[in-house]
């Protein structure tokens, strides 16, 4: 437990558990990264952040300090 | 039917849909960009004939997510779709769509519907659908969405028609709402909203409420109306998260029904370029080189069409002293508005291929990696991977590249970008820096291959990129703006330009700058020649004064004239500018005939090149003779008898040129980006303390 995005590796995928509202914009939101989806991390910047992810069908990349607050849990 | 009048339609689509293309199929060149009341945002819009009878004006939207802004560019479109007293307020919406992501774009298109707008769902690309292995049931997709769809391929040109044939029928399309926010949420809290706005529907009068912020344009009764209401800021996030979550429900629902999607994805080529351009080796060296390619480009390909345009407008300048007849009025039209208009034209090809360059990366999705890949350096500066398109943008004119910068979402992220654009060495600035190196430096070869003069001119670029990095950190350390990272940006799929929307992006940039900037810079232009040719009562009778003075030394008539012209030059009103301003600029090594330069180009930079001009040009016999370049590096001083333009004083005006703020264009926009004057004079007096001090210093110690 106590997995985020941040904690994933290339390639692995988790299921959005929960977050802090606060700390996620909105429209991250809107693009569709809700509780219940699929998110993959698909790569990660040269210098570690920000880091590129598809979730719910879109492909975004988010930085690193958003990427920690979204609580997932690893598939295996 | 709106027989008389015009039918407004709004263009609204998530980014990279291909919104544009399906606008420019529409409005062709039709197009003009205006500016939205009291905002500065850009406003696309564009003619199209809808039926034999039907005429509509099709407004562009800046591409969005979702209604709820969190950028400036996107603040339009919510202003634009709540405020009905704009003249943009459309009659009906198009939501443009994409067919592969089509759940994200109809959350959007949930948000519209909700509004009760007369709209219609535009999928595109749709002829990608086999390809991609998707099927959409349109009929029952319509039924669920209560809406009409068309699919169309706005780059094929495929299905634009029937679009327009169903807005003919716009009148008579569904306007039911498709969420129903209140009963999922709070039924109790938005049954109030309803009672105390009944004039409104449910989703727009929860809008008012939640984005009072970006609502500038409500009367002073409605606002407090809504204020009012003034819910925490913890329940709106809540209710809006809660919100959200329910679109996506419906949205999952209707899907399920309708679109199916076979996962057996073909070959990928997007993660496979995705490694490449995103490597932390060959990443770095990828946009290195693309970086390379457009300076070299903005060099090479812009200084034939510059030299072109150059000895156009010096020959029709001639052509007009030498055919019309001869006063004022003439000498107005080809000192003053000739040369003031060439001064805009000969920057057209530079601001063109750089535009060309951007547009290009932009459409092939590569511009996103590269925000990617520099997001954590440029946040070391205090800046975002975003700024770079910008800071790129500003070695063109610091005039677009600040208005690019309204993408940045984060508003301390932003202001650096703004505040440091202007060091970034623009193209304004390369006729200064190319003449002034030209009497300088030697034009040798050092090494067998490094061009003496080349060098000095990379130099001067580094410079100024390591003037705006500096500051940037300075800013980062100085300004106490506290924010939340909003940074989410989309990886859109690779694709192939296309030839039309670049070709009109760089019209459109280029024409923005030819009425901004160069509206400005052809005015001062005026003033300029103005100055330099009225002045006080000695400038009036300058022959007589001459005459009498140097009677006893029996002149020929050809150094009396010159004589009389340069005393009626120093006599001038802008002349007279130049001596009061003598001691302060005398430490950096200027005199006062460069004093009236710089004035005049604290305006504009490029105005500096053509000042001289005019000055040593009325200095000489009032007739042109030999090139700018020639005319100054034959001025001497005249109490020392040296060379005006020796390597002390061309070194600290060179640096001069590097550092100061010398644009009331970029100072005008900066003061409407950030809605204050604080920045552009803190810009003002900053960059110009720092420019005066360096060439002080630079002179002290060359001469």
């Amino acid at each position: 437990m106590g997995d985020t995005i941040a904690n994933l590796k290339i390639g692995e995928i988790g299921i959005i558990q929960d977050f802090c509202l606060d700390a996620i914009p909105l429209n991250l939101l809107e693009m569709g990264c809700l509780p219940g989806k699929e998110v993959r991390l698909l790569q990660i910047a040269p210098l570690k952040d920000p880091l590129y992810i598809k979730v719910n069908g879109s492909h975004l990349a988010i930085r690193i300090e958003t990427a920690k607050q979204i609580n997932i849990t690893k598939l295996r | 039917m709106k027989s008389n009048s015009l039918l407004n339609i709004a263009l609204v689509g998530n980014p990279n849909t291909g919104k544009t293309s399906l606008f420019n199929q529409l409005t062709g060149l039709n197009q003009k960009v205006g500016n939205y009341p009291g905002i500065t945002v850009d406003k696309k819009q564009g003619r199209c004939k809808i039926s034999e009878y039907l005429t509509a004006e099709i407004t562009d939207l800046p591409g969005t997510y979702s209604i709820n802004p969190t950028t400036l560019d996107e603040t339009i479109v919510l202003e634009t779709l709540l405020n009905e007293s704009n003249n943009s307020y459309p009659d009906l919406v198009i939501v443009v769509a994409e067919v592969e992501n089509l759940k994200r774009n109809l959350f959007l298109f949930s948000q519209i519907k909700d509004l009760q707008f007369p709209s219609i769902l535009v999928i595109n690309m749709s002829d990608q659908m086999i390809r991609k292995g998707i099927t959409i049931d349109i009929e029952a997709l319509k039924r669920e969405l209560k809406s009409e769809i068309i699919l169309i391929s706005a780059r094929k040109n495929l299905g634009i028609d029937d679009l327009k044939r169903e807005i003919e029928n716009y009148e008579n399309w569904n306007t039911e709402p498709i969420a129903n926010i209140s009963d999922k949420i709070d039924t109790v809290f938005f049954e109030t909203i309803k009672t105390t706005f009944p004039e409104f529907s449910l989703y727009k009068s929860w809008l008012l409420i939640t984005q009072q912020k970006n609502c500038a344009f409500l009367s002073s009764e409605l606002y407090q109306k809504i204020t009012a209401f003034n819910p925490d800021s913890e329940k709106v996030k809540k209710y809006q998260h809660k919100e959200t979550i329910y679109r996506y429900q419906i949205i999952n629902e209707i899907l399920k029904k309708t679109y199916a999607v076979d996962k057996n994805e073909a070959t990928d080529l997007r993660s496979r370029l995705d490694k490449i351009l995103t490597h932390k080796i060959y990443g770095y060296i990828i946009f290195f080189g693309v970086l390379m390619l457009i300076f070299q480009s903005i060099f090479e390909w812009a200084s034939l069409p510059m030299d072109l345009i150059d000895s156009l407008f010096a020959n029709v300048s001639e052509l007009a002293k030498t055919n019309l007849p001869k006063g004022t009025f003439t000498n107005l039209i080809a000192e003053g508005v000739i040369p003031g208009i060439g001064g805009i034209v000969i920057f057209i090809p530079q601001i063109a291929i750089l535009f060309l360059f951007i547009a290009t990366l932009e459409e092939t999705g590569y511009m996103s990696r590269v925000v990617f890949l520099m997001d954590k350096i440029m946040r070391k500066f205090g800046m975002s991977g975003k700024s770079i398109i910008p800071l790129i943008s500003g070695t063109a004119c610091a005039i677009p590249a600040i208005m690019a910068s309204r993408n940045i979402s984060d508003w301390k992220e932003r202001l650096i970008t703004i505040l440091v654009i202007p060091f970034t060495t623009c193209s304004a600035r390369l006729p200064v820096y190319a003449i002034l190196i030209a009497l300088i430096i030697p034009d040798e070869r050092i090494f067998g291959i490094f061009n003496l003069q080349g060098l000095t001119l990379m130099g001067l670029y580094l410079l100024g990129f390591a003037a705006a990095i500096s500051s940037a950190i300075l800013l980062h350390n100085v300004l106490k703006i506290k924010t939340q990272s909003l940074f989410v940006i989309e990886m859109p799929n690779y694709k192939l330009p296309s030839f039309k929307n670049v070709f009109y992006e760089v019209v459109e940039k280029t024409k923005a700058f030819i009425f901004g900037a160069g509206k400005i810079i052809l005015a001062l232009s005026i003033i300029l020649w103005f100055l330099a040719s009225n002045g006080s009562e000695k400038f009036k009778n300058a022959a007589e004064y001459v005459t009498t003075q140097e009677s006893a030394k029996h002149l020929n008539d050809d150094v009396l004239n010159k004589k009389i012209a340069s005393y009626r030059l120093e006599h001038s009103y802008i002349g007279t500018m130049g001596k009061v301003i003598e001691p302060v600029i005398k430490p950096m090594g200027y005199d006062w005939k460069i004093g009236i330069a710089l004035i005049s180009s604290f305006a504009a930079r490029e105005v500096f090149i053509g000042a001289l001009a005019t000055i040593y040009n009325v200095g000489s016999d009032g007739v042109g003779s030999g090139t700018i370049k020639e005319r100054m590096a034959a001025e001497v001083d005249s109490v020392t008898g040296e060379k005006r333009f020796n390597f002390a004083t061309g070194m600290s005006l060179l640096l001069f040129y590097a550092f100061a703020m010398q644009c009331i264009g970029t100072l005008a926009i900066v003061k409407r980006e950030t809605k204050s004057w604080k920045w552009p004079i803190l810009q003002l007096t900053g960059m110009g303390a720092l420019a005066y001090i360096v060439s002080v210093i630079t002179y002290t110690i060359l001469s």
